[in-house]
């Protein structure tokens, strides 16, 4: 075997650990949109189904002082953090078992002991808090990277900017990594702002910044890596906008029937499983391993909804528990 | 000064069969069609027609006074000032209650200041459409109930329609006040209250409050979706020999203290019911108001409202705090016989 050989045999061997991850946050996510539509979960749900390529191409890279704020659309990042998916179940299904207790929720999810410092439900919110985390570390001798993940329609918050120039003047170890789908709800970002190429405003706060293919794991690990590495090394933060699309509606019940003509052909060729499935197959890879990876993810997954399902419910006598103020 | 700089081109009434959400809508439309002046504005409520559909079909037909906007609450909010102060007369809406946070400087210390400070010379006709409160497997940002904040603000009016004809006649109200209004809906109320409303007409000055049930035992003041569940305790005490007079404050700024007090002075108990925490929450402040005008009475006052806590996304949890009818009826009960 060539060096070249061993190389290609390598990446595949990496795309299809990928394909793996990326199957077991979406089957994940499928199931909660199965007991959402049942009726086991209830409230708004927001999948993140499409998205999936950003956060498994992150996940190798959070060490374990580093801190992660995502959005209401965060079950992958939690996945990506380590979570246990029953927990997380558990947590949807406002049962006493979740990672929250049922205090948190689909939308609301944390688990610092994992690095999740969690979603947030109000956009932007997570970008500043992130600044903190970033400064905490820089007194409490971690190397810690502060990684906050937020859409597209975040870059017009207030409270993003704020914290990317906080960010950037105190040179803190802050990656912001921003996940263009391309729409805000049911409102298309490039109607919203004078530039669409987020990416670019990171010039103006003296930090670099670009755009990356979010649906291509390697390319997220390898770019998103950069900038972790800049970030622990002192030299700042960093701005990354990775594209990439959401399959689904806004949150589950959206009737999604504002799609541009030509954007959902164009979704479903370009998103991760289809992306790593026409990698590993170019490189040889059998259907098998490829069906494997699905299959694998579709049965860990029942199995840890099912154990989710048969735990009870948040106690209501307990529902003051933890309120101290 | 007077309220209302413009006067309705029209006082034709009709009556159609509408949902809340519908009679918001009915509203919002008979503002653009009616004041030239107005401008409707928010997070997809142009074309997409709102998150909740509220506003479906008022880009179509008012074209580009109403637009979508950017996540961008401060400049929703501070636009809305601006363009007040300049003649105009917005109608912005802030998607969830919760979220008027990130940009609440541009309601307190700008939008409340504009017609104090400039002795009038300058007004902000700014009507600010939102909506709270609970609703299962909602998260605890999206679940408050934060009336009391704002009513902590001197220069801004406040209602909360729980009727679809109170969201209609509410919301024309405060259009037309030449003070800012921030009206507070409830989502779980958009599908809802499908009735005969009366459209059209004179608009009403704000102020004001709807006595929902006639009673003689106690004085119970509620108001927003917790009206709903008050009347039912309200029916299930009748049945056992308790009569409340249920009295839905629909405005709380300008709020109708003569009217509370004389029924309170009348049943000699006063009861107030909300669904925000209750310390600090504007049911303190109707307390006080019947104790400072010296009303005696039998027992003492009785505050229901979410015991002071975050709200959890479990509905098991939300259940096991916030008050719901069997909760207050039990309540009212005990409270009654403790006298
Ligand atoms: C401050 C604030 N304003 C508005 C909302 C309502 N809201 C929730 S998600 C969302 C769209 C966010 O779009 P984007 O940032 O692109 O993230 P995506 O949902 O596409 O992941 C909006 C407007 C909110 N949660 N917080
Ligand atoms: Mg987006």
């Amino acid at each position: 075997m060539t060096a070249t050989d061993a190389a290609a045999g390598s990446a595949t061997a990496t795309a299809l650990a990928d394909l793996r991850q990326v199957w077991r946050m979406r089957a994940f996510e499928e199931r909660v949109r199965e007991l959402r539509l049942a009726g086991d979960a209830v409230g708004s749900i927001h999948l993140g189904i499409g998205q999936e390529g950003v956060a498994v191409g992150a996940s190798g890279l959070i060490g374990p002082d580093d801190a992660v704020f995502a959005t209401y659309r965060g079950h992958s990042w939690a996945i990506a953090c380590g979570v246990e998916p029953e927990a997380l179940f558990a947590e949807i299904l406002g049962r006493a078992t979740g990672v929250n207790g049922g205090r948190g929720g689909s939308a609301h999810l944390t688990a610092p002991g994992h690095g999740f410092f969690g979603e947030n439900s109000i956009v932007g919110a997570g970008a500043p808090i992130a600044c903190g985390a970033a400064l905490a570390g820089r007194h409490d001798g971690t190397d810690r990277v502060a990684l906050t993940v937020f859409g597209d329609g975040a870059m017009n918050q207030g409270a993003v900017h704020e914290a990317m120039n906080f960010a950037a003047a105190f040179s803190l170890p802050v990656v912001f990594l921003c996940e263009n789908n391309s729409w805000s709800e049911l409102t298309p970002i490039d109607e919203m702002v004078g530039q669409p190429e987020l990416f670019r405003r990171a010039a103006g706060y003296g930090m670099p910044g670009e755009r990356i293919d979010g649906n291509d794991p390697e390319q997220v690990r390898d770019r998103l890596g950069d900038a972790f590495e800049v970030a622990r090394e002192g030299g700042g933060p960093t701005l990354v906008e990775a594209m990439t699309q959401r399959l689904v509606g806004h949150y589950i019940g959206d009737a999604d029937q504002y799609r541009r003509p030509g954007e959902r052909e164009r979704d479903a060729e370009n998103e991760p499983v289809a992306l790593l499935t026409r990698r590993l197959r170019d490189a040889g890879t059998s259907d098998d391993d490829i069906a494997g990876a699905e299959r694998a993810a579709r049965e860990e997954m029942e199995s840890a909804s099912a154990a989710a399902l048969a735990a009870p419910l948040a106690d209501p006598t307990t529902a003051k528990e933890h309120l101290y103020a | 000064m007077p309220d209302t700089a413009v006067s309705p081109a029209s006082t034709a009434t009709e009556t159609r069969e509408l949902t809340y959400g519908e009679a918001v809508n009915a509203a919002l439309r008979r503002c653009l069609d009616e004041i030239p002046e107005t401008l409707l504005y928010g997070e997809d409520i142009a074309t997409p027609g709102g998150v909740f559909g509220v506003t479906r079909g008022l880009r179509r037909d008012f074209g580009d006074r109403v637009f979508d906007t950017p996540i961008s609450e401060s400049a929703i909010l501070g636009s809305a000032v601006g363009a007040a102060m300049l003649g105009r007369r917005p109608i912005v809406e802030i998607m969830w209650v919760d979220f008027s946070l990130v940009a609440f400087d541009q309601v307190v210390n700008q939008l409340a200041n504009v017609r104090y400070v400039s002795r009038g010379e300058l007004t902000a006709p700014v009507t600010i459409r939102t909506q709270q409160g609970s609703a299962p497997g909602a998260c605890a940002q999206h679940s408050q109930s934060l009336e009391a904040l704002f009513l902590h603000v001197p220069g801004l009016r406040v209602c909360m329609p729980w009727t679809a004809q109170d969201a209609y006649d509410l919301l024309v109200a405060a259009v037309h006040s030449d003070d800012p209004v921030l009206v507070i809906e409830n989502r779980t109320l958009y599908p809802t209250g499908k009735g005969p409303v009366r459209l059209g007409g004179p608009v009403q000055t704000p102020g004001g409050l709807r006595v929902r049930r006639k009673g003689s035992d106690a004085t119970v003041v509620t108001w927003g979706a917790m009206t709903a569940r008050v009347l039912e305790a309200a029916a299930t005490l009748a049945e056992q020999g308790i009569s409340l007079e249920v009295l839905e404050t629909v405005w709380l700024n300008p709020f109708p203290t003569d009217e509370v007090v004389a029924s309170a002075a009348r049943t000699g108990a006063l009861a107030v019911v909300h669904e925000a925490n209750t310390t600090g929450g504007f049911g303190a402040e109707v307390v006080a108001r019947v104790a400072g005008a010296g009303v005696a009475l039998r027992v003492p006052p009785l505050r229901l409202g979410l015991p002071d806590s975050r709200v959890p996304a479990a509905p098991s949890l939300v259940a096991g705090l916030l008050p719901g009818a069997g909760d207050i009826s039990e309540s009212v009960r005990d409270w009654l016989h403790s006298a």
